[in-house]
């Protein structure tokens, strides 16, 4: 049987506030344990929850970014579950009311074909602590610094057919809320951890098979590895005709599996009920229009901006656009150097590889914008060819100065100087007469293998000086 | 010196008639002499009480004296006290000392007046005797025999039985109003929102709030002086601004209009209380007060509602008590489970382990929405009640519980009839309302307590009622034999 791939996400987005959503503890990553932790966070008898109003900002800051309906009243509950790594024995989020309702967005897959995915709600909550197993002779550890970040929960539609959207969709997101500011985005550190709702149907029926839920895929990788796993997994017990528990399962990075978390006779009962120690939310059109007009240029707009302004392919665009940083950076090439293609092409191109391969960002890349724009104009102006300019560029990168100080230095001026390209390709013509005397015998497509080839010799003879252009004029004239 | 006021004592002290330490000494004296009889202090400090009273002293002397800089205060075991332990009552919190002070505290504190000790009081406030207290019940200082009600009940049996000249409380559903009326004493539940929960070891949220209990309006308003403001840490509290409580006390009754409902002089209600009550009301209407009678239709449901809504709120607010970060911890858990289970199984009386259970019932998948939400409901259409009768009155009054002070042991294994003593007093948090008891006469020697019931924020005319009430009467100034021996 063929199966479609029904996949709807959960995501936990921690909030880059200073301060935690209830209480006024940092929430710095890395603190040593337990030291980022006040009396609220620790729920000592007496106290009291106090809404951070930045961590409101952020969720009604998502919600116009995904064009969903801002509730002007949400209400907190609590969330009751004993662990111990939940100081007060209940989690504070919001259940009935969220804040932000259903909005969408749309997600560009390499095949260039795009999708809209809907987002059923998104609501602010806290993070717990968290349970160390380790060094502590059989006894568990718990740091509390955790415990009380603000968490927005974004949680998806089933619309997500494949591994590959999912992942789309998660990397749309990222670009989304960092564009916004609202979150760092960073994975690693867990400001971004991801549940993977997910069931098999047969293709074509409109019923929802029994899902599974994946908890704490903490990347683009391991959120694809751990969708194929649950497939195939899926997909044999129904082949064999047998059903899927409805269960919470786990995603072992290390053995790329996953396994059953919680059996059936333990279903929590959350008892869900408004929490009496905060008021409900209550927010106004004006305050929700101020942060509209305070919204940036999103990732989707950028796109097509790009795409019209510039006439970038949609890729390009969409590459270009996948982060504030890097979208700034290509407007500033582009505009320095005027030919917006050959930016993008750099950008792509040169600057992403030295950046990955020296493992940087672009905050701290060594060659700015401006810089780049300038380069990319020495080819334009034939100063420089495109291939040497790959050299000055890696130069710069070294920290050895601007492009025409390297140029100047390193003597890559390009030469456009007919007489004295003239003299050089006088000489390899004389030098390989057998494959003048072949290129007069043969046909137009061997001819052009031909012409390559006294490029190249001229190329090699002037040192990569001479300016292809007129190379290749000065031959179509001689060979004529 | 005990059987001054504290307004009497402000006075005294301003008028260097005597110290802060001669104060403080002297009620310390008392509690080691007399509080073998009532067992209404928990946790007494004498070395800390009276190094506040030196500091507060200094202050008299140097000019820097707020209103009751120098009075000694006892305050129920519920309040969290830098480095005192705060037990609530519980043998879950019986190791544990808060490094910080409740709101309530602090502002006592910063107004100078001297901490005299933790009173005793049902286990996590829930209970109407005081006898579900890890430290045994406090007695009645008017006969020990009795109960001195619950659950602010050592702070009520401390001030009548003249331990200290005022108390503070929580009412949740009656827990300051019904021992101040078993008592004899005076004591106002303001309304909620009006005194900061922060640092106040939480039963029920939604209803939870603190008060003062003293001998009279009068020095209720004195300490709701301090105790009343907007705390920018308790998002429940009102911003509504706080007034000075003592300016109206002395404004005249003309023309107030005293709603009596029919309700709360039914059946159930003891005879001769009743009578106390009347003669109360009458007191009133010769100074000019209008009676009007009136319905509190949704009154018989008070109690049903009451006892989902507290129990469902309590059931998650005690889960922190879990014996991983402080408070009582079971011997050599096995292993997680048997941590929690033996930790709260050992550390939690009965009735908090009743409430837990039937919270946890009420709001279980299946029943939250036949219990919690049905409650909810109701509690909106007691409060109604309330608010279409104050289109037509000013306050309302009647009996603070159904009879005087039963003897202990009389009701303890009998949950229902302890809930029923809280019948006229549960509304009032429902509704979110300022209440009050006051001394309206004896049956037997057993104090009878007035309620008055405000409007909310109308604390003021609530003290202003009752203080003329009290220049009228002298059932306040009564003394209970017990107390009359001891010290000075």
């Amino acid at each position: 049987m063929q199966w479609e791939t029904v996949i709807g996400l959960e995501v936990h987005l921690q909030l880059a506030t200073q301060s935690k959503i209830f209480s006024g503890s940092a929430t710095t990553f890395g603190a040593a344990p337990n030291t980022q932790a006040s009396a609220v966070d620790l729920a000592m008898p007496g106290m009291l929850p106090v809404l951070n109003k930045k961590a409101v900002h952020y969720a009604v800051k998502f919600g116009l970014g995904i064009g969903a309906q801002i509730s002007t009243r949400s209400v907190f509950d609590r969330k009751n579950y004993f662990y111990p790594d939940l100081p007060k024995g209940y989690q504070i989020s919001q259940f009935e009311a969220p804040i932000v309702g259903k909005g969408s967005f749309e997600i560009l897959m390499d095949d260039g074909s795009s999708r809209t995915i809907g987002i059923t709600r998104a609501h602010l909550e806290e993070d717990a602590g968290k349970s160390l197993h380790e060094d502590f002779n059989n006894q568990t550890g718990i740091d509390l610094n955790r415990a009380g970040t603000p968490l927005l929960e974004i949680v998806s539609e089933p619309d997500i057919r494949s591994a590959a959207e999912a992942v789309a969709y998660l990397k749309a997101l990222h670009s989304l809320v960092t564009y916004l500011g609202i979150s760092d985005g960073n994975m690693a550190e867990g400001s971004m951890r991801c549940d993977v709702n997910i069931s098999l149907r047969p293709i074509g029926s409109a019923a929802l098979g029994t899902r599974t839920e994946i908890k704490n895929v903490n990347s683009f990788r391991f959120v694809e590895k751990a969708i194929h796993h649950e497939f195939q997994r899926q997909a044999e017990i129904l082949e064999d005709g047998g059903k899927i528990t409805q269960e919470t399962r786990l995603y072992d990075a290390d053995r790329d599996e996953t396994r059953s978390m919680r059996s059936k006779e333990v279903a929590n009962d959350y008892r869900y009920f408004p929490e009496p120690d905060l008021l409900p939310v209550v927010i106004d059109n004006t305050y929700i229009e101020s942060i509209r007009q305070s919204l940036p240029e999103l990732p989707a707009g950028k796109r097509s901006r790009f795409t019209s302004q510039y006439g970038l392919g949609l890729y390009d665009a969409d590459v270009l656009s996948s982060s504030q940083p890097l979208a700034d950076y290509f407007e500033v090439v582009a505009g320095v150097c005027g030919d917006a293609k050959i930016a993008a092409n750099w950008v792509q191109g040169e600057l992403l590889g030295q950046l990955n391969r020296a493992g940087g960002t672009l905050a701290k890349c060594p060659v700015s914008a401006a810089a780049l724009g300038h380069l990319i104009s020495r080819i334009l102006d034939n100063t420089v060819s495109g291939k040497m300019a790959k050299q000055v560029f890696e130069a710069m990168w070294a920290g050895e100065g601007d492009a025409d100080e390297i140029i100047k230095a390193r003597g890559f001026l390009q030469v456009s100087d007919t007489g004295a390209i003239d003299a050089i390709v006088d000489d390899v013509l004389s030098a390989n007469a057998a494959q003048v005397q072949q290129y007069l015998d043969a046909d137009d497509a061997k001819r052009k293998k031909l012409v390559g080839f006294f490029v190249g010799q001229v190329m090699k003879l002037s040192k990569g000086k001479a300016n292809p252009q007129v190379v290749n004029e000065l031959l179509a004239k001689k060979l004529a | 010196m005990h059987t001054k006021s504290v307004a009497q004592l402000v006075k005294g002290l301003r008028e260097r008639q005597f110290s802060s330490v001669d104060v403080t000494r002297a009620y310390l004296d008392r509690i080691d002499a007399l509080d073998s009889q009532y067992n209404s202090f928990i946790t007494v400090d004498d070395a800390a009480a009276l190094t506040a009273a030196k500091a507060a002293d200094e202050r008299l002397a140097n000019g820097t004296a707020n209103a009751l800089t120098g009075i000694p205060i006892a305050h129920k075991d519920i309040f969290c006290t830098d480095g005192m332990r705060t037990s609530c009552g519980s043998r879950m919190l019986d190791n544990f000392v808060p490094p910080y002070d409740a709101t309530v505290i602090q502002r006592f504190k910063s107004a100078g007046a001297v901490l005299l000790g933790k009173t005793n009081m049902d286990e996590f406030a829930m209970g109407s005797s005081n006898e579900s207290s890890f430290y045994g019940p406090a007695r009645n200082p008017w006969s020990t025999d009795l109960v001195p009600g619950g659950s602010s009940g050592g702070s009520a049996a401390a001030v009548a039985g003249l331990l200290a000249p005022a108390a503070t409380g929580t009412d949740t559903g009656g827990s300051i109003r019904q021992p101040a009326a078993f008592c004899g004493i005076t004591g106002l539940k303001p309304t909620y929102g009006r005194v900061s929960r922060l640092g106040i070891v939480a039963f029920a949220s939604s209803l939870d709030q603190a008060g003062p209990m003293a001998r009279t309006a009068e020095d209720c308003a004195l300490l709701l002086n301090t105790m009343a403001a907007h705390d920018p840490l308790d998002s429940t509290s009102s911003a509504v601004a706080a007034e000075d409580y003592t300016a109206t006390l002395d404004d005249d009754l003309q023309g107030l209009r005293i709603g009596v409902p029919t309700e709360y002089f039914g059946e159930g209600l003891d005879t001769a209380t009743g009578k106390c009550i009347d003669q109360a009301l009458k007191e009133l209407e010769s100074q000019g007060a209008a009676l009007v009678e009136m319905s509190l239709p949704h009154s018989a449901l008070a109690i049903p509602t009451y006892y989902i809504i507290a129990p469902a709120e309590a059931s998650t607010n005690l889960a922190r008590f879990d014996g991983v970060r402080y408070g009582y911890r079971c011997e050599n858990p096995t292993d997680l489970r048997d941590l929690y289970s033996r930790t709260r199984q050992e550390g939690f009386g009965e009735e908090v382990k009743r409430r837990i259970l039937v919270g946890t019932y009420a709001l279980s998948a299946g029943y939250y929405d036949a219990y919690y939400n049905k409650a909810q409901q109701i509690r909106r259409l007691i409060k109604q009640d309330f608010m279409h009768c104050f289109e037509q009155v000013d306050v309302i009054a009647g009996p603070t519980t159904p009879g005087p002070a039963f003897a202990l042991g009389a009701k303890s294994n009998d949950p229902i009839s302890m809930y029923l003593e809280d019948v006229y007093t549960l509304a009032v948090n429902l509704a979110g309302l300022p209440g009050m008891s006051l001394p309206a006469g004896f049956v037997e020697g057993k104090p009878v307590g007035l309620q008055l019931i405000g409007q909310h924020f109308g604390e003021a005319r609530l003290l202003n009622v009752a203080h003329r009430f009290q220049r009228a009467t002298d059932w306040h100034l009564h003394t209970p034999n017990s107390a009359k021996g001891g010290a000075l």
